[in-house]
Parts: structure tokens; sequence; C-alpha cells
């Protein structure tokens, strides 16, 4: 009797298994990047767990003993906690700040470039420092910055006092920030200027027809182009806020700009690993990877209200 | 466009015109300032540094010396974090583009079961990270400390260029090419390798592009996963070299005195920024259009 009533699903249950036999072949082609995304992204996840635990080499991530929120406490009460937070909030804010117009500014002035010789050649030009890695970045601001370096030579040409543009804290931020500008710019300008493109030249021409100068043509046809991308990747660097490009801040620090210079991502690496302090640093890292999820979320939540466009 | 913009010439107001004028300068202003400091090097790397020193050296090479590339080239560890990174690149860029391509044409398969819930594996990890320490143990755990698949394998794929190729691949392999092979009995694993590689040239190029800059350009992986000195790359050698002051003292074993010293670390320091990112600027402009491609493609999908 039942078995009347279990055939169609059976057979549906054969179909799917069958299917899944047919493409075993594209399982196979996913199987190297899924053993990839577990054993290098998953089980870091599970690992985290070390942040909850004090971690003892010997006895692995399972037979560590348990210490609940020991090490996040330490870190909220360690003196460094508020010094941490506010330099790496307000590098990466101030990055955003600076950093989010200008692509856009960019695009906006080459697309204008009627003549394409010298377009291209410009694109050329703004998109190549983006392949310098960031030990050479770093390096010519050391050379550059140095007492005796382009920039004093230049400060001193007219006058002016030598800046040990290294040592001092409060320069930190403008030389990160202002090394992001000169590399990133024109690399992220490129998609706006793709979208600019594909702006159909007869809005151009009805605005020119209803007499709209070039000033007015940017404000009422380029710039309502381009802001769904722009609000897409507003979303996407604010929910990377934390996340800030350690390396390049790493390798900027100098003894003397610390008090500035230290972010979280780069006290994390030296409690971790210079340190050993396996867990404590677990812990810190957490706590950025957090602050930083809910973060993504709730701009993402905003910004579909706000515009009715999200990642999700 | 061309012909569109010469039409519209005449019709240009006056207002217009100051327009483009005042773009055209900023934009040339905007130039120079990305020039500049890249060309500097160049000339620095050739002059005297006492030159440099008092402030001569601004648009031309003063008291052209090469005593900076001579002692560059004759440091045994340069070749050698040469022939590092020239090893990691190529083996890491052939495990992420196989391991890329392949991950991403199945997902780009519509009656590939499961592929929502596995993308979204994937794509979580873009914004949610075990973070340094947990990564840093698994590879500890996995034996790989100190060897070359340290630099490889915890870089094995980069989900957004997964997104890229995926993004390629659904828009521009016909399905019923796929229908016409399956009559046929071409297998997948055929299919891709005889037809939908030859088609995607494109995006391979873009694809190796992108993670061999990736690769070559990387420091932090050798950083914490290496220390044995015979193994580091060329960027770590240069971090050595442009920020920790450790030109290595093979290259000035010959000079004693601690200013004649200072001298010329700063000629190596120009000279060594110039002999790592050669590879890179002379491949830069015949590549540029891939990369700027592999950007709008992954655009399109945002």
């Amino acid at each position: 009797m039942s078995t009347k009533v279990d055939q169609p699903t059976q057979n549906i249950k054969k179909a799917k298994f069958k299917k899944l036999l047919n493409n075993y072949q594209l399982y196979l082609f996913l199987l190297p990047a899924l053993i990839y995304f577990i054993v290098f992204h998953y089980f870091p996840m599970y690992g985290v767990i070390i942040a909850f635990k004090d971690f003892i080499a010997t006895q692995g991530i399972m037979g560590s003993p348990w210490v609940g929120f020991k090490h996040f406490e330490r870190f909220f009460e360690s003196y460094q906690f508020w010094s941490l937070i506010k330099n790496t909030l307000s590098l990466s804010v101030l990055q955003l700040i600076i950093g989010f117009p200008l692509p856009i500014i960019l695009a906006l002035m080459m697309n204008q470039i009627r003549h394409e010789k010298y377009k291209s050649f410009v694109q050329t030009v703004v998109y190549a420092p983006h392949f310098i890695s960031v030990v050479v970045l770093a390096g010519m601001i050391y050379v550059f910055f140095s007492n005796n370096g382009l920039i004093n030579n230049f400060i001193m040409m007219f006058g002016g006092e030598s800046i040990s543009f290294m040592a001092k804290p409060e320069w930190f931020k403008p030389l990160y920030i202002g090394s992001g500008v000169w590399q990133e710019t024109g690399w992220a300008a490129i998609i706006y200027l793709a979208v600019l493109a594909g702006v159909s030249p007869e809005l151009h021409e009805a605005a020119v027809m209803d007499g709209a100068n070039k000033w007015k043509r940017i404000l009422h046809v380029d710039i309502p182009a381009i802001m769904p991308t722009a609000v897409i990747l507003l979303i996407l660097s604010v929910g990377n806020i934390m996340n800030i490009g350690f390396e390049k801040a790493y390798l900027l620090q100098t003894p003397l700009n610390q008090p500035s210079a230290e972010i979280i991502p780069t006290y994390v690496y030296k409690m971790g690993l210079q340190q050993a302090q396996y867990s404590f640093a677990a812990a810190v890292g957490l706590f950025n990877a957090v602050i930083n999820l809910i973060l993504l979320v709730a701009i993402n939540k905003f910004a579909k209200k706000l515009s009715g466009q999200g990642l999700w | 466009m061309g012909l569109l913009a010469m039409k519209k010439t005449p019709r240009r107001s006056k207002e217009d015109k100051i327009f483009d004028l005042i773009n055209i300068f900023l934009v040339a202003i905007m130039v120079i300032l990305v020039v500049y400091p890249l060309y500097f090097i160049v000339i620095a790397s050739i002059s005297n540094p006492d030159m440099i020193y008092e402030g001569k050296v601004w648009l031309l090479p003063k008291d052209i010396t090469f005593e900076g590339y001579q002692r560059i080239f004759s440091d045994s560890k340069i070749w050698l974090g040469y022939k590092n990174s020239i090893i990691y690149t190529f083996v890491g860029t052939l495990v992420n583009v196989s391991c890329t391509l392949m991950a991403a044409y199945a997902l780009s398969r519509r009656d590939l079961y499961g592929r929502n819930l596995i993308m979204f594996l994937f794509l979580f990890t873009m914004f949610f990270s075990g973070g340094l320490i947990p990564t840093y143990l698994v590879v500890k755990d996995l034996g790989l400390l100190n060897t070359m698949w340290a630099l490889i394998l915890p870089k094995a794929v980069a989900v957004w260029n997964v997104i890229v190729a995926r993004t390629y691949f659904q828009t521009s392999i016909p399905n019923e090419l796929l229908e016409a092979a399956k009559i046929d009995g071409c297998s997948d694993a055929k299919f891709f390798w005889k037809i939908v590689l030859p088609l995607s040239k494109p995006i391979v190029a873009v694809m190796v592009l992108f993670y061999a800059v990736g690769h070559w350009n990387s420091y932090f992986d050798a950083l914490i996963y290496l220390n044995n000195e015979d193994l580091y790359p060329l960027q770590l050698i240069l971090r050595n070299i442009l920020i920790q002051n450790e030109a290595s003292t093979q290259m000035m074993s010959d000079i004693d005195s601690l200013a004649a010293k200072q001298r010329v670390s700063e000629l190596i320091k120009y000279g060594v920024i110039i002999v790592a990112s050669i590879p890179l600027l002379v491949l830069y402009p015949f590549v540029q259009k891939y990369f700027v491609k592999g950007v709008m493609i992954g655009g399109i999908k945002g």
C-alpha cells in the first residue's frame, strides 16, 4: 500500500542521485578549493576557540583548559586598549573619508577627457602604482621622508625646517593615508570609469539640447549613473573598516611613532607570534573580527533602508 | 566615440572650453604627482648620493654612478631572493589558477546540485575569519613552517577571483555548447579542457596576472612562516634592506667608515627598489588591459 505512495518520492530521490553521479567530475573540480577553504578557513574558525582557553601546544586545541573570557577581560583592562581602538578606528575612518571620494572624482575627470590617446596615457600612468609591492612603497616613504630625503630637501629649499617624519607619531597617519591615496586612487577609479563608459550617449545629447553645460551634465547625468556602484563599494569598505591593511602599518612603524602607529592587527601579530601568547592574541583578533562583522551587517541594513540596495 | 566628439565640437560653448582646459590641466598635475616619485627613484639610483643629500638632484641624475647597481648585483642574497621569488610565483600561480578555474567552472554550472551552499561557504570567508593566530597554528600543525608550501597553500584560492571567473564562464560559455557536447558523449572534464578553456583565454590571463603579482609582491607570509634565510623571497630581503636598514654586509664589506657606509646604503636602497620592480614595470604596459578587464568582470556582479 505504502509502496505506491513512496514510488514518486523515491523516483525523485533516484533522479537527484543520478544527477549527482552524472556531475561527479564537477564535484572533483570543486574538491581542491573545498579542501582549501575547509583547512585554511574553517579549521581556523574552529581554532579560534583557543581565545576562550589557555592554549598549551602539547595538549592541542581540544586538550587545553577552558578559561572563559579571561583573555578578553585582560585585553579590555590593558592600558593599551583604548589607544588601540582609537588608532585603528581613526586610521580606517580617515582613510575611508579621504580615500573613498577621490577615485570617483578622478573617474569623472578622466571621463571628460576627449582626446583618446591622452586618456589612455593617463590611465596607464595612474593605474601603475597599484602594482608596487607594499615593501617597496614603504621603502619609498622611508627614503623620501628621511631627514635628507626628497621632501625635506624640498621644505628646506623654501627655507623651512627639516622634519623627522618617521619619528613623529602625528605624521604616521598622513603618511599612511597619503601613500594609500597615491597608490590606489587610479586603480579604484577603473570601476567607475567602466560605469561611466556605459552611460547612454543619448542622455548626454538630450542634456546638451536642454542647454546643460559640462559641469551640469556631470552633476545630473554622470553622478546619478555611478551612485549604485558607489553605494555597494561604500558598504564593502565600511564592512572592512577594522580590516585595515596592516602589512603597511607594520612596515611604517618605528620605535618612535608607536603611540599612534600601533593598531589592533599589528598588536595581534606582536603578542601572538613574537611573544607566543597565542590565546590572548587570538582573543584580540576575534574581538576585531566580530566588531567588523557587526559593522558590515549594520551598514548593509542601513543602506538597504536608505537606498534599497545592499549586498544581500 | 571619436566621431561623436568631433561632431559636437562646434557646439562647445565657451564655458565648456574653459572646463576642458581646467580639467586637462588638473589631470596633468595628477599624472605628475604619480610619475615624479617613480622617476625620482630612477634618477636617484644612478646619482652620486652626496648630490641627493644636498638636494641637488631634481630633474636629471647628477654625477652618474653605477656603484649601487654593481653592489646589488654582486650580492648573492639578492640573487637567491630573486630565484626564490620566481619559484614561489610560478608554483603558487599554477596552484592558484588551476584550483580557481576548476572551482569557478563547476560553480558556474546551473545543474550543479548544492552550488549555492558551496558558494555561500566560500563567500562567508570574505567577511569572517578565524584570524592570524589560528591560521598560523593550522599551518604549523600541518608541518608547513619553513617550506615553500607555507607561502602557497594558505593562499591557494582567492574568493574574489572565483567570483570573477565564475561570472565570466556564466556569461561567455553558451549553454547550447554544453548540450551539444553532451549529446556527443563528451564528459565534463573533457568539455572543460577542450572547449571551455580555449574559449576563456582572457580570463586565464587575468587570473595568472592577478595571482602572480600577488605572489611576487607578498612579504608577510614569508615573515611569519619562514625563518630559514635561504628560503627568503625577494620582498623579505628588500624589507631588511629598505626598512630595517640592514644592507647585507656582503654588499659593503670593503667599506670601513660609517659615513661612507651610510652613503652607499642610500644608493643601494634606490637601486633595489628598481631591481625589485623591474619585472612588473617591463610587463605592465603590455598586460594592463587584462588587469582592467578583470576588475570590470568582477564589477558587473559587484
